[in-house]
């Protein structure tokens, strides 16, 4: 029988180049911390807004901060050009994300690449933090079929356009890799409003009855389009939710990447030992529109926006690493020089893929085409003749 | 070679696909323990596990959907659906990503996916238990869709979709689970997906149909025979992929074209075997094509008039005689 490599990961493997300083100590200080915001009904944090540590007990490895700190940039470099690029006609419709990368970056960065991720459209963060390559990620966004061709290397899908289908799927994945003996587990992404689907819960229910590794992120950005949190629901916190289903809940400052990086640790390490799901509800904003074609002014304030980019998950992170050293000036500017110029050079590998031919609309229906594919080819290739 | 009925053909062809295949594993609603409402899956559980034949809560989008990532992930799910009136809830997993997971990925993944139900009426169910969905997913990009009219088949065509690389849809007729019983090999074996079967020659007229309707389309011709009509019966077995030609090759004999399906008669897969037949053998007819099917009402779950909704070999007939006598 041909299996596939079970792949056991190590927890040193968690983010890439890091060791683990975990405890068994420190896993309860974490829950312990939960518990405590949550009673107190704030959110989880291990960073302030302006930079300032929290929770010293927590602090993960400098590494750690640094790797997450370059994730975000990344992320925001891709988002700060992709509305660039929308503008100058070189890019299609493209979902924002800049405010988010917290809540993407440092969820996603909690998975190694045996791991499945499973994005919605605005998770960009998300996919190039587990190892999406840029120019397929812009690919995908320029409607390139080059977009679709996923790399052999990531089990990363590509990204979900209808709204939480993929909560009951990255559940069958992770069963899937359980049964076949692995460690590894599966990472699914939604928003608020995906919260409300039929699938949503389904899975959470089947996730808990199954005991699948599973990790539910669920980012309350404060918006779906138009409609706001409030009107998506009477719910306050969305975490809860867990507890109708028999798994634990989590909520988290979505704009501390430090926070989000350590719940999803925590989940994934759970997950890996077979202790089954977690829900993370990851609290943070969409701070640009819903898309370069939505006009948010119809339905919200600016200054809302303006509140929320006080609470900048970047320049959070930034201002820790400069004031702890990690950082300098130096090393800072060499750092986004860098970023800039892995993103350039990935726009032009991408400008280098060639337009599809009209009649690969037909590929990758089935493994075999059927008779009525093949008529089809030939009538398509006789048209375009 | 055994004497099976159509259910034991299928619990047979199961247990023979998990036995040659540890990727293979079974769920749904009440597959495990029990067995199966029609006892298609009894006795696998106790004889392959827990781990591989299990009972699900109760959700259809998250059967499918979880089947879906199982798939992914490199097993080969076989689902199990209630009934095809059940189906629905799934319709977003299956449409919005079963079908298209090949193509959304330029074959990076593809789903080896199978999910049964059972369809169709004739045994007096209650209402939402009878419905024939099969046209929703034919017109379903990247979906196949298998019907099997008898055991051999039953069991053959279902060891094919179970091998089969892509995600295949496998209607039951509810009606034929144990009304028809004939000699089955008990070795494993399959049966091509995309290949039509001629039930019974004749020159006259040519009767299309599949799944439960092709016991009726066969009264019917016996009927027609003592008439001294030659009917040809081609039993489609599979939706999709069409074998179009085994149909042409049989209406440019005939003439004439009478199609039978259960299934409501606006945009049913009647109409795109008439339309296929219109397209490519209008010159052939001798006769306008007909087709005798079910309503656009839904199925009525009254005993008393079932029948009617669903077709009957009377229908069939005097659809036969209305052709014959163009």
């Amino acid at each position: 029988m041909a299996r596939k490599s079970s792949t056991v990961t190590s927890t040193k493997d968690a983010v890439q180049g890091r060791e683990s300083t975990e405890t068994p100590a420190a896993f309860q200080a974490a829950e312990a911390a939960y518990n405590q915001a949550e009673a107190s009904g704030e959110l989880f944090q291990i960073l302030a807004p302006d930079g300032t540590v929290v929770r010293p007990d927590l602090l993960p490895p400098a590494e750690t901060r640094l790797h997450l700190y370059r994730q975000m940039r990344r992320a925001r470099q891709f988002d700060e050009r992709g509305w660039v690029l929308y503008r100058q006609g070189r890019l299609g419709v493209f979902p924002p994300f800049g405010g988010m990368e917290a809540s993407q970056c440092g969820t996603a960065a909690a998975l190694t690449k045996n791991d499945w991720l499973f994005p919605t459209y605005r998770d960009t963060g998300a996919a190039l933090t587990l190892g999406l390559p840029i120019a397929r990620t812009l690919a995908y966004w320029r409607t390139s079929p080059h977009g679709w061709a996923m790399p052999a290397d990531l089990k990363v899908l590509p990204f979900y356009i209808p709204i939480a289908t993929q909560y009951p799927q990255a559940v069958g994945a992770a069963l899937a890799e359980k049964r076949q003996g692995t460690q590894n587990v599966a990472m699914a992404f939604i928003g608020d409003g995906g919260s409300s689907e039929g699938d949503f819960h389904e899975a959470l229910n089947f996730a808990g009855a199954l005991n699948a590794p599973c990790i539910f992120i669920l980012q309350n950005n404060g918006w779906a389009i138009s409609v706001p949190t409030t009107t998506q629901t009477k719910a306050t916190n969305l975490s809860k939710r867990a507890d109708g289903y028999g798994i634990p809940g989590v909520r988290v400052d979505g704009n501390d990447v430090l926070a989000t990086w350590h719940v999803t640790d925590q989940a994934v390490k759970r997950a890996r030992n077979n202790e089954g799901p977690t829900l993370i509800e990851t609290v943070t904003y969409r701070v640009k529109a819903h898309t370069v074609a939505d006009d948010p002014s119809r339905y919200r304030t600016e200054d809302e926006a303006k509140k929320w980019l006080e609470k900048d998950p970047v320049t959070r992170l930034e201002q820790h690493l400069l004031k702890e050293g990690i950082l300098t000036e130096e090393s800072h500017a060499a750092l986004l020089k860098e970023v800039a110029e892995e993103f350039e050079a990935a726009l032009t590998e991408a400008d280098a893929y060639p337009d599809p031919t009209p009649a690969e609309i037909l590929d990758h229906v089935f493994a075999e085409p059927t008779p009525q594919l093949l008529k089809q080819r030939a009538e398509l290739l006789e048209e375009q003749a | 070679m055994k004497t099976m009925t159509m259910v034991a053909a299928i619990n047979n062809a199961l247990d023979l696909a998990l036995e040659r295949d540890p990727d293979v594993c079974i769920f749904g609603e009440d597959v495990g323990v029990m067995g199966g409402v029609f006892r298609a899956t009894d006795g696998l559980q106790q004889k392959h596990g827990v781990e591989r034949v299990f009972d699900t809560p109760l959700a259809e989008a998250a059967i499918v959907g979880m089947g879906i990532g199982m798939g992914l992930a490199g097993l080969k799910p076989v689902a199990e659906i209630q009934f095809a009136g059940f189906l629905y809830p799934a319709l977003d997993q299956i449409l919005s990503h079963l079908g298209r997971y090949r193509h959304r990925t330029r074959s990076r993944y593809h789903l080896p996916m199978v999910v049964r139900a059972p369809y169709g009426g004739g045994v007096h169910t209650p209402e939402q238990h009878a419905d024939s969905p099969e046209a929703i997913l034919a017109h379903t990009p990247g979906v196949k869709v298998v019907i099997p009219s008898t055991p051999g088949d039953a069991k053959g065509l279902l060891l094919a979709a179970i091998a089969d690389p892509d995600p295949v849809f496998f209607f039951e007729s509810i009606k034929l689970y144990r009304s028809t019983k004939e000699e089955v090999p008990e070795d494993y074996y399959t049966l091509p997906i995309g290949k039509a079967r001629v039930v019974t020659q004749g020159d006259d007229v040519t009767v299309i149909c599949y799944g439960g309707m092709v016991e009726v389309a066969q009264k019917a011709a016996e009927a027609a025979r003592n008439a001294g009509i030659g009917v040809e019966i081609i039993d489609l077995r599979t939706l999709v992929p069409l074998d179009l030609d085994t149909v042409l090759a049989s209406v440019e004999k005939t003439g004439r074209a009478v199609i039978v399906t259960e299934a409501p008669r606006t945009a049913g897969f009647h109409s795109e075997i008439a339309a296929n037949i219109a397209e490519e053998a209008i010159d052939f007819l001798q006769a306008p094509i007909v087709r005798v099917t079910g309503f656009d009402a839904p199925y009525p779950p009254f005993t008393a008039i079932e029948d009617v909704y669903r077709p009957n070999p009377l229908r069939v007939a005097k659809a036969i005689k209305k052709v014959m006598s163009h």
